[in-house]
């Protein structure tokens, strides 16, 4: 997997609560077989009108923040459907980072499976950076994910934290499934004492 | 002497490969269904990293999102469905996985096939990428939906890491009234707990009202689980999941079998066990539950109305409501029966079982669907299909007017053509009521199976009591 270390980018403000996961990508765009190619159609409906034109006001609609990698988001982001298109979908426009004061938890464990940091601050601290973001003259924010430090326009750093085991993963770009092969002998040894207690579960399934 | 534990505890003891430093657990997995929707991107990740599936014989998976209702061996009109399922085929074959295809006779929505097969089994651990994966918990099962990344996972190692959840337990100590089944039974349990009531939790259901359902009932309520944010339900085995699993193709046979029953028959919360959270509910006065908003927990008694926005204790609430009803096109105070419908669906995993379809039938039988409804019947799988034109029970559905077509999600999500059209209202068997969930503007009113026959006689919601006989 890639690490994920520092990132230096357009951070666009959305100052919307509960943005869910049909929101992020509507339920059209699941029929997909691919992981990438969703960034045309991330808030589909937000983003665009009926006749496909885009709405001069939202905010990836306008400069500087079509080059965002950074969101800046109300509260609960995430919620709903599981589906991990959502972060597929962002990802793929550009957005490896989003900041907001609460996360729904499968979209949360989502994003580090994708390489992306979801950084929960404090309301304070959330209010700063989303007018930061407003800024359009200066919009770029730094997240330093070994520091753990967000770096604001002007310099000042807002600190934050993160599971242990999460960051050392995007640091080192670690895949989560390589790690658990290293303990395929414990999961050999838990198959061979299941086996024995309850051997059905190893004779009978599809034929 | 060891201290009490919940069913939960011991599911979850007996498939601990490892505990981390972090305190994250490697649990392990029995059992892995797959559809075409969400399982694309997981087999193209094995693809890359060069791995391969680890255990073939714990994994099965089936097409049914995009899946046609009406004749399948045209083939899939739209490419994009095609392409998904067709994908699905491929990776099946390419990584050696057992797949019950568009045409094959076990073909059906993945969370019917699973206990139909026998694949779904007591005390074992199942996961899907999908959220009502919730189902399979009415067997004492710990099943519940992931995501696609984690599918992959699973896939290669046949575990998930994750962090154990808290457990709650829901009572219904006394019987369900009449006209009132298990969708009622857990309409009502979400309207009281609300969306996000069972968030973090796995709940146990125990009591009077959940011992009498048969386990087609038993399964209508774990699969809503995940309506209650909750991430799985279970109910404990008994002899009717022993008698139900019995000689099912994929369950243990002979020696076996009497070995798996007497694990099974442990298989029970300890007297005395403790849990996170209780709730009790009553389940005397209830009457048939009927959704009136575009959340499941938006729930009323038939013999009800439309609730005042005005009525709801906060602002927030009180918009919600308002954006609510003014989507549904209803106004507060109309008696829910004077509610006319304009579609009838009965299917998807939630009430498509063969149990569902008879209690559908046992009111249609001799009646008409109003003229104006559009009314359609999707078993949940081909097999139930077939059984149920054994009993000739798709001649009662046609006769009364109803369409009767092939098995898959259907009309629950319309990823297929079949759809509310925009503005309609429909009585629906299954699971959400979201907005856009059945179709663009499309209106969903969530009943039981008997509810949606009697609200395609009458042409508006109706109190199904009134029908019976
Ligand atoms: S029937 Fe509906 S809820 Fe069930 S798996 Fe299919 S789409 Fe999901």
């Amino acid at each position: 997997m890639e690490k994920f270390t520092i990132l230096s980018g357009i951070a666009a403000p959305m100052d919307m609560m509960n943005i869910d996961t049909d929101q992020i990508i509507p339920k059209l765009h699941l029929r997909t077989i691919k992981r990438t190619g969703l960034g045309k159609v991330v808030f589909d409906e937000l983003r665009f009108n009926t006749d496909g034109s885009e709405k001069p006001d939202f905010v990836l609609n306008r400069e500087p923040y079509r080059r965002a990698s950074i969101l800046v988001a109300g509260d609960n982001f995430g919620c709903g459907s599981s589906r991990e298109h959502a972060p597929w979908a962002l990802l793929d426009f550009g957005i490896r980072c989003i900041i907001a004061t609460s996360f729904a938890d499968i979209f949360y464990n989502n994003c580090f499976k994708n390489c992306m940091l979801p950084v929960t601050v404090g309301k304070d601290d959330w209010r700063l950076l989303l007018n930061d973001a407003a800024d359009s003259d200066n919009p770029r924010l730094m997240v330093d994910l070994e520091a753990l430090t967000i770096t604001r326009p002007g310099g000042d750093q807002i600190a934050f934290e993160i599971d242990g085991f999460r960051r050392d993963c995007l640091l080192k770009g670690l895949d989560d499934i390589g790690l658990t092969l290293q303990r395929a002998d414990k999961i050999d040894a838990f198959e061979a004492a299941q086996s024995e207690q309850q051997p059905w579960l190893y004779t009978s399934a599809v034929q | 002497m060891a201290s009490p534990q919940t069913l939960f505890d011991k599911i979850w003891q007996s498939h601990v490969v490892d505990v981390q430093d972090d305190g994250t657990t490697i649990l392990y997995i029995d059992r892995h269904l797959l559809h075409e929707v969400l399982s694309p991107q997981a087999f193209e990740g094995l693809r890359l990293a060069g791995r391969q599936v680890r255990r073939r014989d714990a994994t099965l998976a089936v097409a049914d999102h995009n899946v046609p209702t009406t004749d399948r061996r045209q083939g899939i009109e739209d490419p994009e469905s095609r392409l998904q399922v067709e994908t699905l085929s491929i990776n099946c074959r390419e990584f050696d996985v057992p797949i019950f295809d568009m045409l094959d006779p076990r073909q059906g929505i993945v969370h019917v096939i699973g206990p139909e097969q026998g694949f779904t089994l007591p005390g074992t651990t199942v996961v899907c990428c999908d959220s009502h994966t919730a189902t399979h918990g009415a067997f004492g099962a710990l099943a519940f939906g992931i995501g696609t990344s984690e599918g992959e996972h699973v896939l290669a190692t046949q575990t998930l890491r994750t962090s154990k959840p808290k457990n709650m337990r829901v009572l219904v100590d006394d019987p369900l009234p009449p006209g009132c089944t298990g969708k009622d039974l857990i309409l009502a349990i979400i309207g009281r707990m609300g969306t996000a009531g069972g968030t973090g939790h796995i709940v146990e259901y125990v009591g009077r009202a959940f011992r009498d359902l048969s386990m087609e009932g038993r399964m209508t309520v774990s699969n809503m689980t995940i309506e209650a944010g909750a991430r799985a339900g279970l109910v404990a085995p008994d002899d009717k999941t022993f008698d139900y699993l019995k000689g099912r193709p994929m369950a243990p046979q002979g020696v076996q079998w009497d070995a798996a029953v007497a694990y099974w028959r442990t298989l029970k919360s300890d007297d005395g066990a403790v849990y996170d959270r209780e709730v009790r509910i009553d389940a005397g006065d209830i009457a048939p539950q009927v959704t009136w908003g575009t959340s499941p927990e938006d729930v009323v008694p038939i013999t009800g109305a439309v609730p005042d926005p005005q009525d709801a204790p906060t602002e927030a609430k009180r918009t919600a409501m308002r954006r609510s009803l003014d989507y549904m096109g209803l106004t507060p105070g109309t008696p829910m029966t004077d509610v006319a419908i304009d579609n009838v669906f009965i299917g998807s995993c939630t009430n498509s079982r063969i149990e569902d379809l008879r209690a559908a039938a046992d009111i249609l039988r001799g009646r008409r669907v109003a003229a104006h409804v559009d009314a359609m019947v999707s078993p949940g799988s081909s097999i139930i299909k077939q059984q149920a034109e054994a009993e000739g029970l798709d001649q009662v559905f046609i006769a009364a007017g109803f369409q009767w077509r092939e098995s898959g999600c259907s009309m629950c999500l319309g990823m297929n053509p079949d759809r509310v059209a925009p503005g309609k209202r429909c009585a629906s068997t299954s699971n959400r009521n979201f907005e856009g969930r059945q179709g663009r503007d499309a209106r969903t009113h969530l009943v039981s199976p008997a509810m949606a026959a009697a609200a395609a006689v009458t042409g508006r919601l109706t109190d199904v009591r009134q029908l019976a006989r």
